[in-house]
């Protein structure tokens, strides 16, 4: 009898579960009702709008199958003056092709037109993709090795030089984090070898902190920091300063447009950080801009 | 006591199977859904070809309401080239601060639509597209199909992007078109 008596409650209890249940999910959403929420790992890209924050590598990588044609101009220091037309009679570029075969990898070879007409070839790997959602991860971490290779003639020809006398190599890792839509940060700590350097006290191996910052301004439009410091001294000959750049990213369609201003004459890792001797309190400041065109291939 | 036991069990067998035919009258295959909704969207201007696919789309169907409804994550667009898909999130979907889009709406004869009986249905919907912050009155044409209790559809809609505050800068006018067509296809299983 009792037995019943519980059975008959639970069976009431039920329909008026699923009558209750029927009630309540009138208001809410259709949607609600096949757990529309996705979970998945949701990557966190974008952090700047190319993958040169100026001078210096950024975390951003290409998609895959691009190609990545960069056009890099650096005029004269400001402090040049009017007979130089304020640096705008001068020029130094740096021609650029990079290929992304998979999303997370990046090769490139360029060639820059100052000083030692350098050929410069590096390999770009993203190792950690930041993330969010099902499985949240804080920073990007980036590797990049790259080296250098000087093609002009050798500076002294009656000692037997080299051929491995011109080449100098970079590593880097690149740690970032996009932490709003608006504002993406970067470490990078830098090593480069120089096979060759211009006197015997001058130090073999380089190392580096670069630092770089994007503020977006519009969705098109961002400002951005680069600066690096070497902590060993580069050349004990010359009073060097840190490379340091602001500027701009201008996007149109397929192009990103980089007007800054920097210090630096350098256009690739190597000749940026240990060649930059122009002071920005001095006036030692040059325009530059780089082109990015990507190609779909 | 015996009969008065015997009585008893019969009330409760015919409140149970009450119960259980007013539970399962609720919920009879009254809705219809799937989690990977196809959306295809073409934003081609003159000059350059903007095709974009989505296949992780939400759609659920309420035959008894004639209420429809879809979610769909702007981040789950598919591009053929990487750059246009970053341009899309970033620059005109602004996919971190809208990742969805919402159509909330109904089929306003769906009454036409016998889902026990194979065949091809056309069916008009009225109902509001929610997509980069914006909520407007979109219309579509589409068509249900049954096919021995499977049922599917499509749909036609178009919008305008600067109805949706989405602008196109001067530069890329002839490349992006400011009508959208979009093309949803779903096929549905019964919402249990």
């Amino acid at each position: 009898m009792k037995k019943y008596f519980l059975l008959v409650a639970l069976a009431t209890l039920c329909s008026f579960v699923s009558l209750t249940n029927a009630f309540a999910q009138e208001p809410v959403g259709l949607l609600d009702l096949v757990g529309d929420s996705t979970t998945e790992v949701e990557y966190v890209k974008n952090a700047f709008k190319s993958t040169r924050i100026i001078n210096s590598q950024s975390i951003e990588m290409l998609g895959a199958g691009s190609l990545d044609f960069r056009v890099l101009h650096r005029f004269g220091p400001v402090n040049s003056g009017a007979g130089n037309l304020f640096g705008l009679d001068e020029a130094s570029t740096r021609f650029s092709f990079d290929f992304a075969p998979t999303n997370d990898l990046l090769v490139g070879i360029g060639r820059s037109s100052r000083g030692q007409k350098e050929f410069d070839g590096f390999i770009k790997y993203d190792l950690l993709q930041q993330s969010q959602g099902l499985r949240t991860v804080p920073l990007t971490v980036v590797l990049v090795a790259g080296m250098t290779l000087s093609s002009t003639t050798y500076s002294d020809p009656t000692v037997t030089n080299f051929f491995t006398s011109r080449m100098s190599f970079f590593q880097q890792i690149l740690l970032g984090r996009k932490f709003s839509d608006d504002i993406s940060l970067q470490l990078s700590p830098t090593l480069i070898h120089q096979n060759l350097v211009t006197y015997a006290s001058d130090p073999h191996n380089i190392i580096a902190l670069g630092v770089g910052g994007r503020v977006k301004i519009t969705n098109r439009v961002s400002f951005t920091i680069d600066w690096t410091h070497p902590f060993n001294s580069v050349q004990s000959s010359i009073k060097h300063n840190d490379p340091l750049a602001i500027g701009f990213d201008i996007e149109t369609g397929g192009h990103v447009f980089q007007v800054h201003f920097s210090n630096s004459v350098g256009l690739n890792e190597r000749t940026e950080i240990t060649e930059t001797t122009d002071n920005w309190l001095k006036g030692g400041i040059r325009l530059g801009f780089n082109l990015s065109r990507v190609f779909q291939l | 006591m015996m009969i008065m036991m015997k009585t008893m069990k019969r009330t409760i067998y015919a409140l149970g199977i009450l119960l259980t035919l007013f539970h399962s009258g609720a919920n009879a295959q009254s809705k219809y859904f799937t989690k990977s909704a196809n959306i295809k969207f073409d934003a081609s201007g003159t000059v350059e070809e903007i095709l974009a696919e989505n296949k992780k789309a939400t759609f659920v169907l309420d035959t008894k309401t004639s209420a429809v409804e879809m979610g769909i994550l702007m981040k789950a667009f598919e591009f053929k080239r990487a750059l246009m898909q970053e341009h899309f999130n970033e620059n005109y979907a602004e996919s971190d601060k809208f990742p969805k889009a919402t159509y909330k709406g109904k089929v306003t004869n769906l009454s036409n639509v016998e889902f026990r009986v194979n065949g091809t249905y056309l069916v008009k919907m009225v109902g509001k597209l929610t997509m980069h912050g914006v909520t407007k009155d979109v219309p579509a044409t589409g068509g249900i199909q049954v096919a021995d209790g499977k049922v599917s559809g499509y749909a036609n809609l178009q919008i305008l992007l600067s109805d949706f505050g989405i602008e196109i800068p001067g530069l890329v006018k002839d490349k992006i078109s400011n009508k959208v067509t979009i093309t949803v296809k779903v096929w549905l299983d019964p919402l249990p």
